[in-house]
């Protein structure tokens, strides 16, 4: 409780640093697979190895991927940007330099609109409201390889290097330091894979490494204009991780400085065990870069006839898609935003909509049964056995009555299991809704028959036993009397 | 048959009266008799040479057809990567390196038929005006064995110098071949910035650094331009302008060529006797029937000091990558690994190499990068505009390779100042992209051999190289004998 009120005395400044892998097939400067997971050191070639004489030749693919980044991100596209060597030992970087981008990036001055809100345990998301996060910049570079200091047996006496992923292409998105939670850090990171999903740039992968994050946060007393001292957070590897590592920095800098002390600036690592950060050998990270432009690449020249069909041609975003799900649809706002996570969930969504007429029942099934049967059978939406025209049609079959919503259920599993369409399933299984009033009425009145003291009781007053006759039929018929129906026979029936 | 004649060599492999694998005999006998003493080479694999020869020679006899530089044997300076064979730079730090790769103006080379018979010599990466830099051996001037053959491709000098190779490959940053050319008495050629494709060059300074051939012929240059010159898409920094059939360009006529002479190449530490071969070289231009007038570039002056920043800058990167991780020499039993880095670079890098890494890495530095590197990219710009306004005027430019004749072995590697001033009338060219060329222009009294310089514009070789041709031809050069 102390801590939180040390806290509440202060406000944070984040800043987020995202490095983003380009969805090539091949490295940025040279024709190497970017494929992960092949045998350590198998997709090099000279040009990242680093070899004497090698040379980069820049990948056409990847600059279309950062200039359609940069332009969804609101950046303005510079037509001339420079690539830059960044220079600096490590054994994981084989020129040592790494090829990127300084002076003049290929984006700058990108703005993003973005829903935060406090969360509920829950979930829910309750003081929404928009904020505006701006982007300094989005630049081009070059990954570095992996060095592998544990986990192998001769560990405790030698490294490994892998450099299959020297040279994979990344998109560098650097924010303003415009968070003052760290929940605005997550919704804005969300918003952000979201974007580079949408946009086929990226595959968001944080295990793989394909989506990587640093934060920069400093605190400063409520009120103040000045920055505080900025300490740099690395190691995050996942959106939930940066979150915990910043509500951690927070208090720790908000305590260290309520109690008088000083914050220095350094790198600190989250570890994810210990729930807490802690510095970086202070050597590592005490560099001069000692940029200059890379000579072995010219200045990239873009169109901006080029750049202008890139922005026109861009897809609709996410938050776009989300806020249209809202209006269009008349979704709540958790389900347009879980809809829209992923674009093939959201073209699902709409491809049901369309075919069910009924956007809400297809909502429903989306986030619920389905999302529920994909994560139990370890399936893609691509790989749904039930497409979207299929659920489209069986919500239909629901709202003509044929059957009921508790079978469509049942339906829905053997159209899962079996990718059947929902009219054989239903045909097969024998659960079309009994909604033939002579046949209903022969039933309930076995029912009446079999359960004399239950009915007498019922007509002297005892209401809630209606739902006991529904039961009763609806056991007679297996589930398939037709509610609807049921009810309006039920209630003259057992009056008579 | 004479070995410093590639045009010939290859007429008669493409008519059959000789053999590929018979001219490379010739050259290896060659290597043999002068090579220990002139200590041109570095690694020459007679098997290996011998096994291509005969192999060039099936596919001319299979293909019944004529290559343009069949059963030429060609010299390789060690900084040029080629597959399966050792390229060390001349230092100790790639000592045991062999690149698992051929440049690209060693592909074009071996479809045109040519051989490679070995890598030369070389200051230590190329950082060097005498040879001496080398991490292996001095290199001994044909001339005068106490003399250096320049540098810093000296070896591949020496080679086409002394009738080992028929041509050879070297690199210019700031006139490695065009000043050891003048030293020996060849031709060599810094062709412009991106006109050769530098993928296998092991880099010193991108900006500046080109592949350059040297021969003793201006038709011999030509041809061999025409097969290495090109676009490569795997240098991104090579130039898509098209490439012109020099062999024929070079009969054009230079009666009525105008031709500038800067006066700022004349001025103090131009040696007198270098002065007055350049003086007579320059009437004889006349008397070809160019125009020549007086021309200024004004910020020659700066050329020096702008290039000992830039140059060293880039090579402070560009030689970061030998860390000792990957390939090259490393230090035995280091401690951990900033004690590898500091020790292996420490005891692989001559002291050349290491002032050079320095003086670089302070220029680059947060606090000094404006001021030196950043400036000197300007200065850089104001040295290329006054040769682009001076070939407003001009279609060629005539002045000084070196301000002195060879040098002798020692005598200046103790005072860095002094070498570097002998790069004085080159660095320009590198700095302005420009093409530039050495030719044998006389001896002085003592038989030591002088060069002239011809500049030209952007992608103009054809000029340099059609003046080259019709100089040699009016006013050959006697040299006195060899000395190996």
């Amino acid at each position: 409780m102390r801590a939180e009120g040390i806290v509440m005395e202060f406000e944070p400044v984040i800043g987020l640093e995202v490095h983003a892998q380009l969805l090539t097939n091949s490295k940025l400067f040279c024709g190497c697979s970017t494929r992960f997971g092949a045998p350590p050191n198998s997709n090099t070639c000279p040009v990242c190895l680093g070899l004497p004489g090698a040379l980069p030749a820049l990948n056409r693919k990847a600059v279309t991927l950062a200039v359609r980044s940069a332009l969804a991100l609101g950046c303005a596209v510079n037509p001339t940007s420079i690539f830059a060597r960044k220079n600096y030992f490590y054994p994981d970087l084989p020129k040592g330099y790494q090829i990127s981008q300084y002076d003049r990036p290929l984006g700058q001055h990108g703005r993003v609109e973005v829903c935060s809100g406090e969360r509920t345990a829950a979930g829910q998301i309750v003081n929404r409201r928009k904020k505006i996060f701006r982007i300094t910049r989005l630049h081009m570079e070059e990954d570095a390889g992996k060095s592998l200091h544990e986990g192998l047996p001769d560990s405790d006496r030698k490294s490994y290097v892998d450099l299959n992923r020297s040279g994979v292409p990344l998109a560098e998105i650097v924010s303003e330091p415009d968070f003052r939670s760290s929940q605005e850090a997550y919704d804005y990171l969300t918003h952000l894979r979201k974007t580079l999903l949408y946009l086929g740039v990226c595959d968001g992968n944080m295990e793989e490494g394909s989506l990587r994050c640093d934060a920069n946060v400093s605190v400063r007393p409520k009120g103040s204009d000045a920055f505080g001292t900025k300490v740099e957070i690395k190691n995050l590897n996942s959106f939930r991780f940066v979150q915990r590592a910043l509500d951690y920095e927070i208090e720790r800098q908000a305590r260290v400085l309520a109690e008088g002390g000083r914050i220095y600036q350094e790198t600190r690592l989250w570890d994810e065990v210990k729930e807490s950060t802690f510095p970086m050998r202070s050597k590592e990270e005490a560099h001069d870069y000692r940029y200059f432009p890379e000579p072995d690449l010219l200045p990239l020249k873009l169109q901006p006839a080029w750049i202008e069909e890139m922005e026109r041609t861009l897809p609709e975003l996410p938050h776009a898609r989300e806020e249209r799900f809202v209006t269009e649809y008349d979704l709540s706002h958790e389900d347009a935003m879980l809809l829209t996570s992923i674009p093939a969930v959201a073209d699902y969504f709409e491809e049901c909509a369309r075919n069910s007429g009924n956007p809400r029942a297809a909502a429903n099934w989306a986030v619920g049964d389905l999302t529920y049967a994909l994560k139990a059978s370890g399936k893609e939406i691509e790989e749904s056995p039930v497409s979207a025209r299929e659920l489209g049609v069986l919500i239909r079959t629901i709202d003509s009555g044929e059957i009921s919503g508790k079978i469509a259920k049942t339906v829905f599993e053997e159209m899962f299991r079996s990718g059947e369409g929902s009219a054989p399933v239903i045909r097969r299984l024998g659960l079309v809704q009994i909604s033939d009033e002579p046949a209903l009425l022969g039933v309930i009145e076995k029912v009446k028959a079999a359960n004399p003291r239950q009915l007498a009781d019922y007509r002297s007053g005892k209401d809630k036993l209606f739902g006991y006759f529904v039961g009763q039929v609806m056991k007679e018929t297996q589930g398939q009397a037709n509610p609807k129906v049921l009810n309006e026979l039920l209630q003259k029936a057992l009056r008579e | 048959m004479d070995l410093r004649d590639a045009w010939e060599i290859r007429e008669s492999v493409n008519r059959r009266k000789v053999s590929a694998a018979e001219v490379v005999e010739a050259a290896l006998a060659r290597i043999e008799a002068a090579d220990p003493v002139l200590r041109a080479f570095l690694t020459v694999e007679p098997e290996r040479v011998r096994a291509r020869a005969s192999e060039t020679d099936a596919v001319l006899v299979r293909g019944n057809g004529s290559l343009p530089l069949a059963g030429v044997p060609v010299a390789v300076k060690d900084n040029i990567c080629t597959r399966g064979v050792r390229t060390t730079c001349g230092s100790k730090m790639l000592f045991n390196y062999t690149p698992p790769y051929s440049a690209t103006v060693i592909e074009r080379l071996e479809r045109a038929g040519a051989i490679v018979l070995g890598k030369t010599n070389c200051d230590e990466f190329a950082m060097g005006s005498s040879t001496e830099n080398s991490a292996f051996q001095v290199t001994r001037n044909p001339y005068d064995l106490d003399r250096v053959p320049g540098g810093s491709s000296g070896g591949s000098a020496v080679a086409v110098a002394a009738g080992m190779a028929a041509l050879a490959l070297g690199s210019e940053t700031g006139g490695s071949v065009r000043q050891p050319a003048s030293f020996c008495n060849v031709l060599g050629l810094k062709p412009t910035y991106g006109r050769l494709s530098r993928y296998g060059l092991v880099a010193f300074a991108s900006s500046l650094d080109n592949v350059a051939p040297l021969a003793n012929s201006a038709r011999d240059l030509a041809v061999f331009l025409s097969v290495i010159a090109g676009r490569d898409w795997h240098d991104s920094t090579s130039a898509p302008a098209p490439v012109p059939d020099y062999v024929a360009e070079i009969n054009q006529p230079v009666r009525g060529m105008r031709v500038g002479v800067p006066r700022e190449f004349f001025g103090e530490g131009l040696d007198p006797q270098v002065k007055k071969i350049i003086d007579a070289g320059i009437r004889n231009a006349v008397a070809l029937g160019c125009e020549v007038s007086d021309v200024s570039l004004p910020h020659t002056q700066y050329a020096i000091a702008d290039y000992y920043i830039i140059a060293p800058a880039e090579a402070s990167s560009n030689l970061a990558r030998y860390d000792a991780v990957r390939y090259g020499y490393r230090t035995p039993n280091p401690r951990d690994l900033s004690d590898m880095y500091r020790r292996s670079r420490g005891e692989g890098f001559g002291s050349e190499v290491k002032r050079r890494v320095m003086i670089g890495t302070y220029a680059l530095s947060s606090g000094y990068y404006e001021a030196y590197y950043a400036r000197a990219m300007k200065v850089r710009t104001l040295i290329r505009q006054d040769y682009d306004r001076a070939f407003e005027k001009v279609e060629a430019l005539l002045t000084p390779v070196s301000p002195t004749p060879p040098f002798k072995i020692g005598e200046r590697i103790e005072d860095p100042l002094a070498m570097y001033l002998s790069d004085i009338y080159t660095v320009t060219a590198n700095l302005a992209g420009i093409p530039a060329l050495s030719l044998p222009c006389g001896f002085t009294p003592d038989g030591l051999p002088v060069g002239l310089q011809i500049l030209g514009n952007q992608f103009q070789e054809s000029t340099v190289l059609r003046l080259a041709s019709a100089y040699m031809q009016a006013c050959p050069v006697s040299a006195p004998p060899l000395k190996v």
